[in-house]
């Protein structure tokens, strides 16, 4: 087991690596920086004042193994438009878009593995068939869209929540619901999948002849087995919830990572865009990592390997 | 299982463990309604080992697998009677037929390697049957496991009882399946073709196994096969199955010796004798194919495959009895029984 973890985390340093080489060549490619922070009015030796200041007319291995040092002392460096430092800008902001993220995992889950298990024992009945029309919508509703009408719905006409902000927790039911459904079909669909599949196995026909109760069978025996999968797209999903919240964010107000994310990037704010690309990124590799470990701790079969 | 049953059996004649009088079971499938089995008789008497033979398809897992009550729903099952040890085990609620499975009588299945959850520790696996069913500690739980590990020949137990089932070979899997089988000492366990995805040598040890540990705890065993040369090994009576129907019912002795339907002669015959077939040469098979279950079958179901049929066996041949407790579903059933028309059909093969 624990060569597993530490294989995994081999692994996982090493696409770390790889993603802050992109991450910080990606911008190198966008054109001249200096150019574009001192913008269409800069005179040529401003430009290239701003080029001496922001060390960019240095070699560019010596700008990145620079930048990559301060990274891994978590220092990104200070933000051309909000004159502080990057980090102290997504340590403000990283709670907001955690609680929307787990809030919204927590939701998609609550639903997703409930109602995939029930969908998957009564098959063809009323219940799964509703099941299915959720899943379908819910793959096919763009989320703004659903979040918008869930402020009309709740915010406006209700007034249950408010339309905006993230002072107070009842500011991120909303988002979180909007967020979470997108998150919910694929993950039922495949509770769904993977109980049905499961529920036919040889070992689930053992536990029946040995009498188990109805509820050991389906819980222990099946589930168990039946949400291996589920983990991992779990992992995945939070990780497109904290970086791919970008939209939610703007559509509710919340003065989250994806909110910072798309006011640096039209303001040219290289390092915290730069910042928050690794960070997001390592969040990724963060939970991947913990859904493989997981997966092992569920499926004995994996650790071996 | 109730006191009733206790008194009667102190009294009257020791009664079978298991009473199965016309046994159907009846599928629905995309064409119809598959008649699987078609109305079966047999019974098992306490200790004792029922070898119930036959090909693929005829019905003996069927019949298995509603004995333990684990068809799916839409299967229907019908019997005049279904009776274990006084329990009617065709009005039993659900409830009761959970506490009679896995209790007083368990199953092992054919797949080893499928049949236990992957995600669990044989010690969780073989514990978790004996703790539904009996109150016990935890401690006299894994003790009983132990104990039954090596009495099914698991050696380095105790460090078995932790590992996963992926850690295991097929053959010590089918030996796990066996003492989780006897968790509860049941009266009565359902052994579904266990060693035919095992290795030849594998098999005869699990055989060997099976035919002790029988006689040491006093169970009786239903044990399904298609391979007559285990029948020969380990039954005491044998019910040969064809296309749902049992065709002959003899102790394993008399099947043997003096088999009184063709069917059961035919598969006879199909077997190689050391020194008798010779290198090479063609094995026999009987001709034909089963006939199909889902429309209705007409008369004997063998006529069409056996080389003896005539006119008479197009109409449903009834059960005769041969021999005090040997009985054939053949019109004749009679001449086939007596040894001299069998060595004058030798001759002419």
């Amino acid at each position: 087991m624990w060569a597993f973890v530490f294989k995994r985390t081999l692994i996982a340093l090493s696409v770390a690596l790889t993603i802050s080489v992109l991450c910080f060549s990606l911008l190198q490619l966008s054109g001249d920086l200096a150019l574009s922070i001192g913008g269409p009015e800069a005179t040529a030796e401003q430009v290239e004042q701003i080029r001496v200041e922001y060390g960019l007319d240095r070699p560019v291995l010596e700008q990145f193994t620079t930048w990559l040092w301060g990274a891994v002392q978590l220092d990104f460096g200070r933000s051309y438009y909000y004159q502080s430092e990057v980090m102290d800008l997504v340590v403000e902001r990283l709670p907001v878009t955690m609680t929307l993220g787990i809030l919204a995992l927590a939701i998609a889950l609550g639903v997703s593995i409930p109602l995939g298990v029930v969908a998957a024992l009564k098959r063809g009945s009323w219940i799964d068939r509703t099941a299915m029309a959720i899943a379908v919508t819910g793959q096919a509703m763009p989320n703004f869209w659903f979040g918008l009408t869930l402020i009309i719905l709740f915010a406006v006409k209700l007034q249950w929540f408010p339309a905006a902000g993230s002072d107070s927790w009842q500011g991120f039911v909303l988002p979180a619901v909007a967020l979470g459904y997108y998150a919910t079909p694929a993950m039922m669909r495949l509770t769904r999948s993977g109980m049905l599949e499961v529920l036919e196995a040889d070992y689930i026909r053992t536990a029946r002849a040995k009498g188990l109760r109805t509820g050991t069978v389906i819980f222990k025996h099946a589930l168990r087995n039946a949400v291996i999968p589920v983990v991992a797209l779990a992992a995945v999903e939070l990780g497109f919830m904290l970086g791919g919240s970008v939209v939610i964010e703007t559509v509710f107000s919340l003065r989250g990572l994806g909110q910072l994310a798309w006011n640096a990037i039209s303001r040219n704010d290289y390092p915290v865009v730069q910042a928050i690309v690794l960070i997001i990124a390592l969040f990724y590799i963060v939970l991947t990592l913990l859904a493989d470990i997981l997966n092992a701790v569920l499926d004995p079969r994996l650790r071996a390997r | 299982m109730s006191n009733l049953s206790s008194a009667e059996r102190s009294t009257a004649p020791v009664s079978p463990l298991l009473t199965v009088k016309q046994l159907r079971v009846d599928l629905p499938v995309a064409k119809g309604t598959l008649h699987a089995v078609r109305g079966i008789d047999f019974h098992v008497e306490r200790g004792e080992m029922l070898c119930l033979v036959g090909e693929s398809g005829c019905g003996k897992s069927m019949t298995s697998l509603a004995l333990m009550g684990l068809l799916p729903r839409k299967a229907q099952v019908n019997a005049d009677c279904l009776d274990f040890d006084g329990v009617d085990l065709l009005t039993v609620s659900d409830r009761e037929r959970s506490n009679l499975r896995g209790a007083r009588m368990a199953m092992i299945f054919q797949e080893p390697m499928t049949a236990l959850n992957p995600a669990y520790t044989l010690g969780n696996q073989l514990c978790e049957a004996l703790r539904r069913h009996q109150r016990v500690s935890r401690k006299a739980a894994h003790d009983r496991a132990l104990y039954l590990l090596e009495r099914v020949g698991i050696s380095a137990a105790e460090e078995r009882m932790r590992q996963y089932p992926h850690q295991l070979s097929g053959g010590l899997r089918q030996r796990v399946m066996i003492a989780m089988a006897l968790m509860c000492e049941p009266d009565l366990i359902i052994a579904d073709e266990p060693t035919t995805a095992l290795d030849v040598t594998i098999q005869a040890q699990i055989l060997h196994l099976l035919r002790d540990l029988q006689q040491e705890f006093g169970t009786a065993v239903i044990f399904i096969t298609h391979d007559l040369g285990v029948v020969a090994r380990i039954a005491d009576r044998v019910a040969v199955m064809y296309a749902g129907e049992v065709i002959e019912t003899a102790s394993a002795q008399a099947l043997f010796q003096a088999p009184s339907h063709p069917y059961t002669q035919g598969l006879l015959r199909c077997i190689p004798t050391p020194g008798k077939t010779l290198p090479g040469s063609r094995l026999q098979a009987i001709p034909g194919v089963v006939p199909n279950l889902v429309e209705k079958v007409d008369g004997c179901a063998f006529c069409n495959r056996c080389d003896q049929a005539d006119e008479l066996c197009h109409t449903t041949p009834p059960l005769q009895t041969v021999a005090d407790g040997h009985l054939s579903r053949c019109h004749f059933a009679h001449q086939l029984a007596n040894p001299a028309t069998i060595n004058a059909q030798e001759v002419t093969l």
